[in-house]
């Protein structure tokens, strides 16, 4: 199946980034292209083949509950694009 | 000094220790080459004297002293922009962090200061480390040393071209379908991507998180397993770090190679591969018989699948890794929105470029309802699949070998308008990732125009100490990888 405009519009909007109206369209060439390509996958039987997620099987490593971090606020809001008062700045969202 | 910029990290090494050179006067002739051949090349994104003579003050004062002095004490090495560097501007090649100071050091980073280890800058790159040729870099392209007109390959294409044209002795890059692999054979040198999980992703900027590997660039394999010996290692930021004891990949540099029995999938040396590679590949492999190794048939069925399940599973990681972009908390922000979500939407569209939005949509797409099975699903069982192929391969051989790009580099916009075409120029290189295990690329002779050929070496998971040596012993049978393109200067 191949995606057409609204498809990508979709897309777009999930993934937060916003598209003109020319980009979707090259955008739904250039994402049908990739998924042509991808598409190869579907024929492979793999029936009974167990997802393989990460490169090794590790378990979840477990730590104590303590605290481990120190306090970093002022170093890591000075590269904020705007803060007050240790606040990271949004425009209004509640009314 | 031209025997300084050519030296082995180990000559480096006994001259500061002996004194008969300074980190300071180092450092001083590296950035100097800096300033005059990297307005050609692009190879480099920051620089910053003061902070890396600073550093190098420091490493000759612990020199003198000899308290916790290391082997690579004093030696410059300039870091992918991926690598978060306190102080240092850490942009990923991305406008989104085009003003990123980073507030913290990556492990690596961390790691090899500690090792006394002088910063030269900060490398250029693929976007997010996403590229094949180093033309997706809002800073840019990188430039091939041996033929500026050529891609030096990618992601890490600004760490090969400045080890390439010897503006640093060492380089940081990260491997996550070839990046550290394609690059250097293209330019002409020796990289590593280690076992995944064998170094700390903490602080590298992720992209496909479980496919995500940083490893040393280098002019040698001797090189590279110095630098691994300070890169790797435990880190518990890491969650997919592996506790290992410490190993000295030096260990078995100079170990014999008779009775070595490599591994040659006959699906890596099909129609894919150009004419000249195979040329100098076939002369590697004779080269290889002349040391004692022996070469056996084997079989990597599922190979020709790894691209197409690459491009489900490391956009598809890769769309939640950087959904952090969102003009909050770093990075760009739009300069106009009307709301929220408009100020998400609009910093992320001005903020990343066309092959990041590509893949970033891909992953959202292959992850949505109703086509998560279809396609993530399934290409993480083929991932399976094509790890259990080098399982099987595995008891057949104790190395692979094969080339680690089809062709030698290519022109700038040769590829860049058909993403597939480009995809494909990683064919040999993404089952090693993901499968996890270890790779290189050691430069085995020229091809057409006289560019560098790359010949690849994969091993056996944790199998680094064994592929250095098989490195190694070749590299003392030939002098490829001694060679440094001409007319830079």
């Amino acid at each position: 199946m191949s995606l057409n405009l609204e498809d990508v519009a979709r897309i777009a909007r999930l993934a937060r980034l916003e598209l003109s109206a020319v980009e979707r369209e090259t955008t739904r060439d250039q994402l049908n292209d990739i998924l042509g390509f991808i598409e190869q996958l579907q024929a492979v039987d793999t029936t009974g083949i167990e997802p393989m997620a990460h490169a090794v099987d590790v378990v979840q490593r477990l730590r104590p509950d303590v605290v481990t971090e120190t306090d970093h606020r002022a170093d890591f809001q000075a590269v904020a694009p705007e803060t007050e008062a240790g606040l990271y700045l949004v425009p209004r969202v509640v009314e | 000094m031209s025997d300084l910029i050519n030296s082995s990290l180990r000559d480096l090494s006994a001259a500061l220790a002996a004194r008969k050179l300074s980190a300071v006067e180092l450092a001083t002739l590296f950035l100097d080459r800096i300033e005059k051949l990297n307005p050609a090349l692009n190879a480099f994104i920051t620089t910053d004297r003061d902070k890396t003579l600073a550093q190098a003050r420091a490493a000759d004062a612990t020199l003198k002293s000899g308290d916790g002095a290391t082997a690579l004490t004093g030696i410059p090495a300039a870091h992918k922009d991926i690598f978060c560097t306190r102080g240092w501007r850490t942009t990923c090649g991305s406008k989104i962090l085009a003003n990123f100071i980073s507030p913290y050091d990556a492990n690596v980073v961390e790691k090899l200061d500690g090792a006394g280890m002088v910063t030269l800058g900060k490398l250029n790159m693929d976007e997010f480390a996403m590229g094949s040729s180093n033309e997706t870099s809002y800073f840019g392209p990188v430039k091939n040393p041996w033929d500026v007109s050529c891609v030096p390959g990618g992601s890490s294409g600004g760490s090969a071209a400045a080890i390439s044209a010897r503006l640093a002795p060492a380089a940081t890059g990260t491997d996550t379908g070839g990046s550290i692999r394609q690059p250097a054979a293209l330019c002409g040198l020796t990289g590593l991507k280690p076992t995944y999980g064998v170094v700390s992703r903490y602080g590298m900027i992720a992209f496909a998180s479980s496919l995500d590997q940083g490893g040393p660039m280098a002019k040698s394999a001797e090189d590279c397993a110095l630098l691994l010996n300070a890169m790797a290692g435990f880190d518990a930021r890491d969650s997919t770090s592996l506790e290992r004891p410490q190993e000295d990949y030096r260990r078995d540099l100079e170990k014999p190679l008779a009775g070595l029995k490599i591994g040659l999938p006959r699906e890596f040396f099909g129609a894919g591969m150009d004419a000249d590679v195979r040329v100098a590949v076939d002369a590697a492999l004779a080269e290889y018989r002349k040391l004692g190794a022996v070469t056996v048939d084997v079989s990597l069925p599922n190979s020709g699948l790894s691209v197409p399940a690459y491009y489900v599973i490391a956009p598809a990681e890769a769309s939640s890794n950087l959904s952090r972009f969102d003009g909050v908390r770093y990075g760009y922000r739009a300069p106009e929105y009307a709301d929220l979500a408009e100020m998400y939407s609009r910093s992320r569209a001005q903020g990343f470029g066309d092959e990041v939005k590509r893949r970033i949509l891909i992953g959202t797409y292959v992850l949505s309802h109703g086509y998560y099975d279809a396609y993530y699903l399934q290409a993480q069982k083929i991932r399976r699949l094509i790890a259990g192929d080098f399982v099987a391969a595995f008891k057949e051989c104790d190395v692979i070998m094969g080339p680690t790009s089809p062709s030698v580099a290519f022109a700038f916009g040769a590829k860049s308008a058909d993403p597939v075409q480009m995809y494909l120029a990683d064919i040999y290189t993404i089952s090693t990732n993901l499968a996890g295990l270890p790779g290189m690329s050691l430069p085995c002779g020229f091809g057409n125009n006289n560019m560098p050929v790359g010949l690849q070496i994969i091993g056996n998971w944790f199998g680094e100490a064994k592929m250095l040596n098989v490195a190694h012993r070749y590299q003392k049978a030939t002098d490829w990888h001694t060679r440094m393109p001409g007319g830079l200067e």
